[in-house]
């Protein structure tokens, strides 16, 4: 994978990355809107396909609500609204006869608050393959298995799969919650600061099963913590709002080492070097 | 050290809280030992599984402890789906506005309509109207809809408490609304709701206006739903009302908070147990 290419400023109309194939998410002009409150404005940006994307930047700078835009998770929240193109995978995600919760199966997620259903931790793996109407006990069993493996938990759990998944560390809840995205095989997973609740034990299992289903899945994370998206990330794109009350924008977008070892923006080399945030 | 104006003024207002509280518990334990006292005396396998005879009543009340159970589980299973379909509706579906609130102020208005007027109603509609006999259904029937709101609100609130990032967790990987309601968020509410089934069903095994109007009063052993009989709230008030026999009265009110007293403790354990993993 070619990893050299700049991604600039948001402001382009043309495609950034030159090969529309290799982009899972091609986003151009993205506005978007709390009711009257515009939280982001202008947002282009190109996400590869099978590398990993951090979003950085301080609190309330819009990159966990850019994230929800990807899977119209936004759209559960009342009063809220989206402007620009979304496309994903060259299809437009807010066109109309477009069924969110068809692109949800595609594009899974997992929150910063580890939230297994109440429910045993087989159950929890099991819930998207039944919804999908798996019901052949054998193909369910192999399925929660190897979900639970790739997310590094299968070794902790596969004597109390019975166990109520709430039972669980919080960090082995998170791995649970990752394992039961994985069950129904999404294109891409989005990860809203998976690791700032819990230990550093699992943020490293979680750190290495990233790595580990690249090849398989899209990763977009969002995170706080700048030396987690220089270890995992192979594309950076930093988010800024400048003025509270104004809409918060996408400064700049580009492989991991150049943004964190130089960036073209000034205010990106701020907020890596510590100066505020 | 002398005390100041304002621990002067906290010292007193503590002693109040204390009596206060002391005074309800106080009560509850008076009722308490009071029908334990006077009933166990009488409560043995005979007086719970035999008939009464005589005129006097004596022996046992066991068709009037059938009959309570009878029509609360009656009760119960009509009074269930129409609550809980409702509270599903009111907390996931409906568009929350006038409507909404016109309905939860209806729910409410009917939960606190006096149960003597209930069982006015109940006679009048179900009996008089409908001209159904004076029986299990007709009394399930009236006490549904005293216990209607009861389940209503309590699982509507449960519902409301399932926090919503679990619910996100859900529609996160592609489930509809309606595959989240139902293997999802109901069944993380179930604990609570049961709780709230099992407060509405001790409320019905001891409502008497209601089944007064509509079961009728004869020692039967109830089988079908449009047998008639006596509850075990009647039984007590025919028999320390025309002072018949008021061990056996006693006897009565005893095993009737006996039942109250399972179920809320049940509710209890539901819900602790809910709490453990939540």
């Amino acid at each position: 994978m070619e990893k050299n290419q700049k991604v600039g400023p948001s402001s382009y109309s043309e495609p950034l990355v030159d090969n529309p194939a290799l982009v899972t998410f091609f986003i151009r002009h993205l506005n978007f809107w709390y009711g009257d409150f515009n939280a982001l404005t202008d947002v282009s940006l190109d996400v590869r396909k099978h590398a990993i994307t951090a979003f950085i930047g301080p609190s309330g700078c819009g990159k966990s609500t850019f994230l929800r835009c990807l899977n119209r998770m936004n759209d559960l929240i009342a009063g809220t609204k989206v402007e620009g193109t979304v496309l994903f995978d060259q299809a437009d995600i807010y066109g109309q006869g477009v069924d969110p919760v068809d692109l949800r199966r595609r594009v899974g997620m997992i929150f910063q608050q580890p939230n297994p259903f109440p429910q045993s931790i087989y159950d929890n793996v099991a819930y998207g393959p039944r919804l999908q109407g798996i019901k052949n006990k054998a193909e369910l069993d192999a399925i929660v298995e190897k979900s639970l493996d790739k997310a590094n938990l299968w070794k902790e759990v596969k004597d109390i799969l019975n166990k109520n998944g709430l039972a669980l560390s919080g960090g082995q809840q998170q791995r649970l919650c990752i394992a039961r995205v994985l069950a129904v095989q999404p294109e891409v997973i989005l990860m809203d600061e998976p690791c700032s609740a819990i230990d550093p034990t699992s943020v490293q299992k979680i750190e290495d099963l990233m790595h580990e289903i690249q090849d398989q899945v899209t990763i977009i994370i969002v995170t706080h913590n700048m030396q987690q998206a220089a270890r995992v990330s192979d594309y950076t794109s930093f988010f800024l709002q400048e003025v509270a009350g104004e809409p918060a924008i996408l400064v700049e977008s580009g492989p991991t080492s150049d943004i964190f070892t130089n960036p073209i923006d000034q205010r990106t080399e701020d907020y890596i070097t510590g100066r505020f945030g | 050290m002398k005390k100041t104006k304002d621990q002067i003024i906290n010292d007193v207002a503590l002693s109040f809280f204390w009596i206060a509280a002391g005074l309800t518990v106080a009560a509850l334990f008076a009722i308490i030992i009071y029908v334990v006292v006077r009933g166990i005396a009488v409560v043995s396998p005979t007086f719970v599984f035999t008939w009464p005879h005589g005129v006097n009543a004596e022996g046992g009340i066991f068709p009037t402890i059938i009959a309570s159970i009878y029509v609360t589980a009656l009760s119960m299973l009509i009074a269930t789906p129409i609550a809980v379909l409702a509270a599903v509706y009111l907390a996931e579906y409906a568009k929350q506005g006038l409507a909404v609130r016109i309905i939860r102020f209806a729910a409410d208005s009917l939960a606190s309509v006096p149960s003597i007027v209930m069982g006015l109603f109940g006679f009048a509609f179900f009996i008089e109207t409908l001209g159904l006999p004076l029986s299990m259904l007709s009394a399930a029937l009236a006490l549904s809809l005293l216990m209607l709101p009861i389940i209503m609100r309590t699982t509507e609130e449960a519902i409301r408490g399932v926090a919503r990032y679990i619910r996100w967790g859900s529609y996160g990987m592609g489930a509809t609304k309606w595959q989240t309601v139902s293997r999802v968020v109901i069944p993380a509410a179930m604990p609570r709701i049961i709780t709230g089934l099992i407060l509405a069903m001790g409320r019905a095994i001891g409502e008497t206006a209601v089944v007064f109007f509509t079961m009728g009063q004869a020692v039967n052993l109830p089988v079908i739903p449009t047998d008639s009989g006596r509850a075990m709230p009647i039984h007590l008030y025919l028999l320390a009302v025309e002072g018949i026999n008021i061990p056996a009265a006693f006897g009565t009110a005893f095993m009737l908070m006996g039942l109250i007293f399972t179920f809320n403790l049940l509710a209890r354990l539901i819900s602790k147990r809910y709490k453990k993993v939540d």
